[in-house]
């Protein structure tokens, strides 16, 4: 009769490569909360921290992309376990972007704090939740195997890219009132932008998890 | 009914296997019970095979898979006490109706064992002796001829052509697989039936048989059984999975492997069968 379990090593190997890229999304997400802490916060020092600390998420990259290769080679997979490991490589380079783009906000941010503020933040700090939630529903998803939660992640990268035009709008009018706001302001509507996509990048893995879990091809509104 | 055309047409991708689904069904199966004396060994087995293609036929040991390839060619006829319930077509005719010729059905529908059985005598006369039983060549130019070309086929006249006349029992095990495959198809056949061709080969013989099945198929319909999932994978258009003498599942291999609809079917080829 058959039964719910694979090869026991196989899935240990499974498992263990799902925890890997939980680790990883954690600390790509820790990332992206510390670079908007330190523009919120105006706090030089966090902003050090952001610089300085890729290391690790480049070393998961490099991990987990060899995990997949090995699993591919040794177990030749088949149906979901095949789509799960797909999904992995794919996932791990969008977390990998992710903490890449932590990084930009970062410079950005360090080059903001060196003006006086434009103006109260307080859509960005709204995108980066959005940006941070749907980063967590992605990866809760993957592990969930949650369609449902894959798709309430896609739902949210429209109000992620109205609020990027929303800031972009709000910093105009500043700018043309004021061209001593331009330069700072001009890091803000960046720091937007890489919010939005590491959004996009949530949307990729959501869109990765309903691969996995129904064989559904969903990227780019294929039907 | 699950059959293996209308599971093509029903592809949600077209692109991948588009012209298959328009191939014209070779072997049609209704309704197929088999029968070990009074034991059901297949259970109303409903397949299409399309022409030209390859078809290859998964499961675990005793599922049934091996005897339904060789109902295909009534080679379960000669066991005793094995009894067949539905029909088998093959381009549209019934093979187990009282008028068919077995003989001339077995030339028409080749088969290829697990384990290769060349005959003791010349890697030349094993290939020739189909070809003079059932007189098809007028000469010994055209016997040569016949030969030759079927040995080219096999993609195995390269390694012997300079040793025609020497005992097919010296070769080595995948050259004697594939003697095996030039002695089926030297009778031209349509229909090449392959049961585990190449689970006793190494690596290197495997893919050699494999390559050669890839060739082949472009001139004949061929069924192949097999244990290795990685195989099927490789060398097939469809797949079918077979168990406990049920046809669970047949459709395009692309997607039995990557998204079979069946959860029998994924927990197999998952390797979730305990």
């Amino acid at each position: 009769m058959p039964t719910s379990n694979p090869i026991p090593h196989f899935q240990e190997e499974l498992d263990a490569l799902k925890a890997r890229l939980l680790e990883m999304g954690g600390l790509a997400e820790d990332r992206v909360r510390t670079a908007i802490e330190a523009l919120v916060r105006r706090e030089p020092g966090l902003v050090i921290q952001v610089l300085d600390g890729d290391g690790p998420i480049n070393q998961f990259h490099i991990e987990i992309d060899s995990r997949c290769v090995k699993l591919l080679a040794l177990y030749q997979p088949m149906a979901v376990d095949l789509r799960m490991i797909l999904s992995a490589v794919k996932i791990n380079t969008d977390l990998e972007r992710v903490g890449d783009l932590a990084i930009n906000i970062g410079e950005a941010a360090s080059r903001y704090l060196a003006h006086a503020p434009v103006k109260e933040l307080v859509d960005i700090p709204r995108m980066a939740d959005i940006a941070q939630g749907m980063l967590r529903d992605a990866l809760d998803s993957f592990v969930r195997r949650d369609i449902e939660l894959a798709q309430r992640v896609l739902d949210q990268d429209d109000d992620l890219d109205h609020l990027k035009t929303q800031v972009f709008r709000d910093l105009l009018a500043f700018m043309l009132n004021d061209p001593t706001t331009i330069e700072p302001s001009l890091d803000l509507i960046l720091i937007s932008r890489h919010l939005e996509r590491i959004g996009d990048h949530a949307t990729n893995i959501a869109e990765d998890v309903i691969y996995m879990v129904s064989a559904k091809d969903v990227r780019h509104h294929a039907q | 009914m699950t059959t293996l055309i209308s599971a093509l047409q029903s592809r949600p991708h077209p692109p991948a296997g588009a012209e298959q689904a328009g191939r014209p069904c070779k072997i049609g199966v209704r309704g197929m019970n088999f029968y070990y004396g009074a034991k059901r060994a297949l259970d109303n087995i409903n397949i299409d095979i399309p022409e030209n293609l390859v078809t290859a036929f998964i499961g675990p040991s005793g599922c049934g898979k091996s005897t339904f390839l060789r109902t295909l060619n009534r080679m379960n006829d000669i066991i005793a006490g094995t009894r067949v319930e539905g029909t088998i077509e093959i381009d549209g005719s019934d093979i187990y109706t009282g008028g068919t010729d077995v003989v001339a059905l077995r030339r028409r529908v080749g088969m290829v064992f697990q384990k290769s059985n060349p005959f003791p005598k010349s890697i030349f006369e094993n290939i020739a002796y189909g070809i003079r039983l059932n007189g098809l060549a007028k000469s010994r130019a055209e016997l040569n001829e016949r030969v030759e070309q079927s040995l080219r086929h096999a993609a195995i006249w390269d390694e012997v052509k300079d040793r025609l006349q020497e005992s097919a029992l010296a070769m080595s095990g995948g050259q004697q697989q594939r003697l095996c495959i030039a002695r089926a198809l030297a009778v031209k056949p349509e229909v090449l039936l392959m049961d585990e061709p190449a689970s006793a080969l190494d690596p290197i013989a495997t893919q050699r048989i494999e390559e050669l099945i890839y060739q082949l198929k472009t001139e004949y319909t061929i069924v192949i059984v097999t244990h290795n999932m990685q195989q099927a994978a490789r060398v097939s258009d469809l797949t079918a999975f077979f168990w406990l003498g049920r046809l669970v599942e047949a459709g395009p291999t692309d997607k039995i492997f990557t998204n079979p609809a069946e959860k029998l079917t994924e927990d197999y080829v998952t390797g979730r069968f305990g």
